[in-house]
């Protein structure tokens, strides 16, 4: 049976979802062999074995923490030598682009980014991709070298399948530097979910009004357990952090929930939300962009609207 | 310092942007403008650029741009903002290449005309793959000091903040190096009138991909490794359920999270 190659993304021994979801879709395709960088694969071992993971190839290299992607693509053009694997799949997150770029340089190979799907086809593995602020949908491949796919987070649900996620020690055959990490600044997010992993996002808009209005906006994602967006108008204003952005130039997202609250929701904004399984909106103007998205929507003053869910929330938990 | 800045002429994200049958981006149809995220990079790089002049140094900023004869608008702006010349690699035979052939064709280049600092917008509006700083470090066999939100540059040294998922990594790197920016690193300027009428005398130089030595093989359709099996318009999603707020709006919310056992 094929191997297929996982790079798995991970706080620590905290295997992050994408990587689940990663090991699960490569098993469509053959069996997944984890590559875990770092510390913490043995206490992870039990995770990635519920999902399906045949290996883990375990680099503890320094290198691959001190400099910026260039080591992990390197680790990855070796394994794809020595084990000659059908497939690799990285997270499409930036750094899982940068690394899967890197890799298809090394390897001559094709890459497609910011799969939504992924479904074997006769001439090897179709992405589906969802373009210019999800308007166009494409299907395409790899015609040349190993298929490098980098997958939208949340694109398929993490399925448990028992594995052996056999551990063994692999290493960089040769010294690889670049760019050096320095330090790390973690930003304060609380014990929300990531934002691009999170099976909800409550994302607020313009009609928040300001830092102060978008507050509503932190409360009502604390009370769905969902991580907070923002639209562009708001970080631009500085009334919610850059990062937190969700739309053309920032995250894109694709949670089992999205929820709109004060977004008009132009193109810009849509290429980041589109593929969201469900969509909510709130907006007082009954002609915003963003209600032909909605599942479901409510024309109304979110500051009177939002209030009322949280109550209703908190009666119903 | 020779500075060279990586400028795409994309498709304006507000018209509606289509593939052609081949699956190869439809750039005819719709107006060109800088990438967004280009701008920054025009912007950072005649910044650094200001900043070696204002200390007694020498520095140049070159745009660098591969695209249909319709791009020369965007060279045309880039050095209306500012930027001293511009190099247009421009040949039928591109038409239809991926990221990795053009990263090939743009390294040729970059080669060619020798660079201390490479920047680029972190991603493109119409593609969005955000590879390509990655690719060029890689091809150059340079530092990738990519995702900056901000730039120092100390002599030859180069310190950057690098967006992360939960915040960002400082990073450095010696120079020559590829950098990548996010938006918000700076304000890029807007061109003056006499910004306008300077570019007017710019020099850009026009390169087939002969004069680049890049070999025809491996660029354009032919020498991309990815393909375009289909590709179809979203259908419309089905209609949802839009209600006016009479008093009741977030309990309507409540009892359809509650339906869609989210709550």
């Amino acid at each position: 049976m094929a191997e297929i190659l996982v790079l798995a993304e991970h706080t620590g021994d905290d295997v992050k979802k994408v990587t689940l979801e990663l090991i699960t879709l490569a098993r469509r395709f053959g069996e997944p062999s984890v590559v875990w960088t770092g510390p913490g694969a043995e206490q992870a071992q039990a995770r990635c074995a519920e999902y399906g993971a045949a290996k883990i190839y375990v680099a503890a290299d320094a290198a691959l923490d001190e400099f910026v992607v260039a080591p992990a693509a390197a680790l990855l053009a070796q394994l794809v030598a020595e084990k000659s694997p059908a497939l690799v799949l990285l997270a499409g997150n930036a750094q899982g682009k940068e690394v899967a770029g890197r890799l298809a340089v090394k390897l001559d190979s094709g890459v497609l980014t910011d799969a939504v799907d992924l479904t074997p086809g006769e001439a090897g593995p179709v992405a589906e991709q969802s373009i210019f602020g999800g308007a166009t949908i494409v299907h395409s491949r790899v015609t040349r070298g190993t298929p490098i796919v980098a997958m939208r987070p949340n694109a398929v649900a993490p399925e448990p399948s028992p594995g052996a996620a056999e551990l063994s020690q692999v290493s960089l055959a040769s010294e690889v530097t670049g760019a050096q990490v320095t330090n790390r600044v973690v930003a304060e997010r609380g014990e929300r979910p990531d934002l691009t992993e999170a099976s909800i996002v409550v994302s607020g808009g313009r009609g928040t009004g300001g830092a102060e209005g978008f507050q509503i906006i932190e409360t009502l994602a604390d009370s769905l357990n969902a991580a907070v967006g923002a639209s562009r108008a708001v970080t631009d204003a500085g009334w919610y952090p850059h990062q937190f952005q969700v739309g053309q130039t920032g995250k894109t997202v694709s949670p089992q929930l999205y929820m709109a609250i004060g977004i008009s929701g132009a193109i810009q904004h849509r290429a980041g939300m589109q593929t969201s399984k469900t969509i909510i909106a709130v907006n007082k103007d009954p002609e915003a962009p963003i209600f032909e998205l909605a599942d479901f929507g409510v024309v109304g003053d979110l500051f009177k609207v939002v209030p009322q869910l949280l109550e209703e929330i908190g009666k119903r938990k | 310092m020779n500075i060279v800045v990586l400028v795409k002429q994309v498709p304006d994200t507000w018209a509606e942007r289509k593939l052609n049958p081949d699956g190869t981006l439809d750039r005819a149809s719709v107006d060109g403008l800088i990438n967004e995220l280009d701008e920054y990079a025009i912007e950072e790089g005649l910044q650094i650029a200001e900043a070696q002049r204002a200390a007694g140094g020498e520095a140049e900023v070159t745009i660098l741009t591969m695209g249909p004869e319709k791009a020369a608008e965007s060279i045309r702006k880039a050095l209306s903002m500012g930027a001293d010349k511009a190099v247009h690699l421009l040949d039928d035979g591109l038409a239809g290449s991926d990221a990795l052939s053009t990263s090939y064709a743009l390294a040729q280049v970059l080669t060619q005309t020798g660079f201390d600092l490479v920047i680029c917008g972190s991603e493109s509006t119409d593609a969005r793959m955000g590879v390509m700083a990655a690719m060029l470090a890689e091809r150059l066999d340079v530092p990738q000091v990519s995702l900056a939100s901000k730039v120092e540059i100390d002599g030859s040294a180069i310190r950057i903040r690098r967006v992360s998922e939960d915040g960002y990594f400082e990073v450095e790197s010696t120079l020559p190096a590829v950098v990548s920016v996010v938006e918000k690193i700076n304000e890029p300027r807007y061109p003056s009138f006499k910004g306008i009428m300077a570019a007017k005398k710019k020099p850009v130089q026009t390169l087939s991909l002969a004069d680049a030595g890049i070999d025809p093989a491996l660029v354009g359709l032919g020498g991309a490794a990815t393909e375009v099996v289909d590709h179809v318009q979203r259908p419309p999603r089905a209609a949802g359920t839009v209600v006016k707020d009479e008093g009741d709006g977030g309990v309507k919310v409540a009892e359809f999270l509650a339906a869609q056992k989210f709550i």
